[in-house]
């Protein structure tokens, strides 16, 4: 399938959303569970996103599952996203180098 | 458009830039590595500007998968703009317009909007310059990365494809930690998607569906067990 219909219709989807609930609802939502719903969706997509799919994402399992330690106990510990990040990278290409030693 | 407010947001968007310059070089690579041209690597970020929804949206792309697919998990991933921008629309008040409404809500991110809402007197012209500092890290990221995507060595290359998973760990687990329902909603979502990579009909099921149905079994029962009481009411 063409590649400029999937981005056209990504970017309009993602605008949409966006630009619908500004322009138009100008009350705010009143149904609790609605409310909640969103509420809890960036945690839920997030998560859903990250794993297992980091896991495989790399060469080896090894590898993708190191830089899933690191991130979450950084994370946990507070650190800011950047640093987080980085020294997931920095785990999947450290234990990459070290299989192959193997 | 006030020129100082805009430079006012400008300004305040900076470490947002940076932030989002580095992420979105991984971003770049990983479009490129996944078969993708650097030109439209860059157009995908500069028309959508959102991390978790382009990331998934590759996700279809390289699947090949159907366009309803592309609309339905781009709806619910970004489900959570919707909400942030019936907020800012609140915030914004009556006597702002349409037309700018509608610039505003293009630059509607995760970081802008927390800036946006933090601004004492908020503008849409203050909303749009620090979304324009935002828009061009992570426009300018995904080009570079994108660029050096074909350069790195592929050891590198899949390293920095972790980076966007990083930074959904980055956002995830402090709150998972911080908020008992929102730890609830994580290890749901968690299991949910376990279920679907490895329990064999349901591993047939794609990849961006996955995310669909995740995102909304947990969510659905968080709302349902930990109801929010009125957010953000000023």
């Amino acid at each position: 399938m063409n590649i400029y219909l999937y981005i056209f219709v990504m970017a309009v989807t993602t605008y949409l959303v966006r630009a619908l609930p500004l322009t138009l609802l100008k009350k705010p939502i009143r149904s609790r569970f609605v409310r909640s719903f969103l509420h809890y969706v960036p945690t839920a997509c997030l998560t859903a996103m990250t794993f297992p799919a980091i896991l495989y994402a790399t060469d080896h399992v090894v590898s993708g599952a190191a830089g899933l330690a690191v991130g979450v106990l950084l994370a946990f510990k507070k650190q800011s996203l950047i640093i987080v990040a980085a020294a997931s990278c920095a785990a999947v290409f450290i234990t990459e180098q070290m299989i192959a030693l193997l | 458009m006030r020129i100082k407010e805009y430079l006012a947001g400008m300004k305040a968007g900076m470490p947002v830039c940076v932030g989002y310059f580095s992420v979105s070089f991984g971003f770049g690579a990983m479009a490129v590595a996944q078969g993708l041209s650097v030109w439209n690597t860059v157009l995908i970020s500069a028309t959508n500007l959102t991390s978790a929804g382009q990331f998934a949206g590759l996700t279809v792309i390289a699947a090949g998968a159907a366009i309803i697919e592309m609309i339905l998990t781009q709806l619910v991933i970004n489900s959570r703009y919707a909400l942030m921008s019936l907020a800012l629309g609140q915030r914004l008040g009556p006597e702002v317009g349409v037309g700018k409404r509608l610039i505003a809500a293009f630059f509607n991110t995760d970081e802008v909007f927390a800036l946006a809402m933090a601004r004492q007197k908020l503008s849409v012209s203050f909303l749009v310059g620090a979304g324009t500092v935002a828009a061009l890290g992570w426009t300018g990221g995904t080009a570079l990365g994108a660029l050096a995507g074909s350069v790195l060595p592929l050891s590198v290359r899949m390293a920095l494809g972790v980076m966007l998973y990083g930074m959904f760990i980055a956002i995830v687990v402090p709150q998972a930690r911080e908020e008992k329902p929102m730890l609830l909603s994580m290890l749901l979502a968690l299991v949910f998607s376990c279920l679907f990579a490895w329990v064999p009909v349901l591993s047939g099921v794609s990849a961006g569906i996955t995310v669909v149905i995740c995102t909304v079994a947990a969510a659905a029962i968080c709302a349902l067990v930990f109801p929010v009481e009125q957010e953000g009411a000023q």
